[in-house]
């Protein structure tokens, strides 16, 4: 029996996501006796024609090709795994969502109109039905290996879905919220991490996005508490995940703008 | 063949990080276009970065670039740092500088054994290296490992690093929990050395750009983190003038955004940090850049893998030099209060020079951002190299062509994630 085949793909993202697949030093060459990486643009130059056993996409869908290529990704794709916020939910780039794209195109192009741009960036999902959605910005090496162990022999990933709270508790940390005053996200942010900020005496800022059953209303009431602005709460949960639902709070700043005004007037 | 009409295009260029293309004209024997084409989508940094406080573009900016993100964290670090008037202590700047040569040795042993070895040895990627070549494909590895170590140690994990702020550091290591990297360095610095031997037996296809070089300068010591802007022909200036000196233009050639450093073409990069401070570099680098056939200057863009295997060299030195002589701060960042002003930040990306420039109001809000990251700085030499190249191999025919400026722009380990965002699509590139 050939091996399953592998695919890794990419949208609107930075790489990092895919890189991290480069990241498994340890792995690698054994991972590549039991899958054949058939399409993997970045690392290789000899490309497979499809149908693939394995997608891996990182990015999210920006452009009206983008739109095409999803669709024949899906298409060749037996199992579609989305890596990253970009992704996932939409990533930074997300933050167009609630802005004027085509403004924002003139501030970063001088001739705007050759960008070929949606007005939304949106996560996979919003466009293919997708089989696994894995969180981060960037994604954990870690979870990404047992994502693609478990899916080649037919299991469902063990990827936990608490908050970073549990891990945090389960590293022995104490709460940097509590003890520090420092404002955290740990409470409605997906685990994946380990934890990584409050190691570092640094609040959690969300990157692996909302945690299912999240109250962020309620963690919103608390970083007020902790000397946070309206504006300032707003731009925390509006960041890698901005367009991730639960983690739009009322009264957010529109992006791009100071104090509601164009500061180029 | 010779004086023929050909067509060269490459849909997706492989790698390299992000989306590119390659198209080629050449008409009666005259190569009337080479251009890189970038088809990365638009992201728009620059445009959303307004409104954010004065403490968040560090990790925003990461965010364009997953290969090197502690080049985009020191960059905002250094503009916003400047904008405010807040001078790092030395410890802290060792440590940036510690964290950044984790970057350098992750990022350039990528691109040696990953990206680049497998163009000189005829194999499509390095798993297919590693079939023939177990060891060697196995020796990058562990280096890659540990240059992840390093910024997982000083940054909390390699990409998209937690730790780094706008005044220093959320945390600092003490000098027991660098000793275990520290033995891992000492190892990697035989592999590093043994990665410079490797790559001197590579065969080198002639090509010598003869365009102004640009890079940083930093007295004493080769430039990472921080440094004056200094040219080949001559240029010197301090990191608030450079959009003086460069200036992005519009050519007739290509709807490409061009930069140009007073009115011409320059390369930032390995080449160009080598050839305008290989006299700083350590010792132990300094040799294995001789004995690997090195000169004080290279400008031929396929031996930048020689560069960037001696890089890795100076970089795994370094790092075991400030590790060495470690002292854990008592602060692990200095007070920053944020003032109306502009900043200007550079430091020395893998791939080149990385500019940043903030303005910040009295609220402590970006007001406006402007990053000029390496890539753009170099598609203009690319295309320039593409030509030369061209002109001097027209007897090979298409595939064998076609192959010879896919690696000809993989030179310049490009990395168009970066590139995309300031840089205009080129008409045809939606395909």
């Amino acid at each position: 029996m050939n091996p399953p085949t592998l695919a890794v793909w990419k949208l609107a993202s930075c790489d990092g996501c895919q890189l991290t697949l480069l990241d498994c030093e340890d792995e690698l060459l054994e991972l590549a006796t039991v899958v054949t990486i058939a399409s993997f643009a970045e690392a290789s130059s000899a490309v497979r024609p499809g149908p693939y056993d394995l997608s891996l996409v990182e990015g999210s869908v920006t452009t009206p090709e983008d739109v095409r290529r999803i669709r024949e990704i899906r298409a060749q794709s037996r199992t579609l795994v989305t890596i990253g916020a970009c992704a996932t939910a939409g990533g930074v780039q997300a933050l167009r969502n609630f802005g004027d794209v085509a403004e924002f195109a003139a501030v970063v192009y001088a001739s705007p109109h050759y960008i070929s741009t949606l007005a939304t960036s949106d996560p996979v999902s919003a466009h293919v039905p997708v089989d696994f959605e894995l969180r981060g910005c960037p994604i954990d090496r870690r979870q990404l290996l047992e994502v693609i162990t478990a899916l080649l022999v037919g299991r469902k990933p063990d990827i936990p879905s608490t908050s970073v709270c549990t891990e945090c508790k389960l590293r022995g940390l104490s709460c940097v919220m509590v003890a520090h005053g420092t404002p955290c996200l740990g409470p409605v942010t997906q685990a994946g991490c380990g934890a990584l900020c409050p190691a570092h005496a640094r609040g959690c800022y969300g990157c692996f996005g909302p945690v299912a059953g999240g109250n962020v209303p309620a963690l919103a009431g608390q970083l007020r508490a902790h000397g946070m602005s309206e504006q300032a709460v707003g731009r925390v949960f509006a960041t890698f995940n901005a367009a991730a639902p639960a983690f739009r709070v009322e009264k957010a700043p529109r992006p791009g703008k100071v104090n509601g005004d164009d500061p180029r007037q | 063949m010779t004086h023929g009409n050909r067509e060269l295009t490459v849909r997706g260029l492989t790698r390299v990080e992000g989306a590119g293309a390659l198209r080629v004209t050449v008409s009666g024997g005259r190569v009337e276009r080479a251009e890189l084409n970038i088809y990365e989508p638009p992201r728009f940094f620059e445009a959303f970065l307004r409104g954010r406080g004065y403490t968040e573009p560090p990790d925003i900016t990461a965010r364009i670039c997953g290969i090197c993100p502690v080049a985009y964290q020191t960059s905002a670090c250094n503009a916003i740092e400047q904008a405010c008037g807040v001078q790092l202590d030395p410890t802290l700047a060792e440590l940036r500088r510690l964290l950044y040569c984790g970057e350098w040795i992750s990022s350039h042993v990528l691109h040696i054994y990953f990206l680049h070895a497998p163009d000189f040895l005829g194999y499509p990627d390095a798993i297919a290296l590693a079939r023939d070549h177990r060891a060697d494909v196995e020796r990058g590895l562990e280096l890659k490992k540990t240059g992840n170590a390093l910024m997982e140690l000083a940054g909390g994990r390699p990409i998209h690093p937690v730790n780094m702020r706008v005044g220093g550091f959320y945390s600092v290591p003490t000098r027991a929990d660098l000793a275990p990297v520290a033995e891992r360095l000492r190892r990697a610095l035989d592999q590093a050395l043994e990665t410079v031997r490797w790559t001197a037996r590579f065969e080198f296809p002639d090509l010598s750009l003869d365009c102004d070089l640009l890079a940083l300068h930093d007295p004493g010591r080769y430039p990472i983190d921080r440094g004056d802007i200094r040219s080949a022909s001559g240029l010197c200036f301090p990191p608030e003038e450079f959009s003086r000196h460069v200036v992005e233009e519009q050519v007739p050639h290509s709807t490409a955004l061009h930069a140009r450093l007073d009115g011409h073409r320059y390369l930032t990069g390995p080449l160009a940090r080598y050839s305008l401070n290989s006299a700083s570099l350590s010792p132990a680098a300094q040799l294995a850049a001789a004995e690997a056939g090195l000169g004080p200057q290279c400008r031929n863009p396929f031996r930048s893998i020689l560069v960037r295997a001696v890089e890795v060299v100076y970089a795994v030195e370094e790092a075991l030099r400030i590790i060495d002589g470690y002292q854990r701060p008592d602060r692990a960042a200095a007070e920053v209060t944020p003032r109306p002003g502009t900043g200007h930040g550079v430091s020395e990306a893998p791939r080149g020079l990385l500019y940043h420039r903030y303005g910040i109001d009295a609220d402590g809000l970006v007001t406006s951002a402007t990053i000029v990251p390496p890539t753009s700085q170099n598609q203009a030499v690319i295309e320039d190299g593409l030509r030369q190249l061209i002109e001097a191999h027209q007897h090979l025919d298409d595939a064998a062509l076609t192959s010879l400026c896919e690696r000809a722009i993989r030179n310049h380990d490009p990395c168009i994630s970066c590139a995309a965002h300031f840089l205009i699509l080129t008409r045809a590139t939606v395909r």
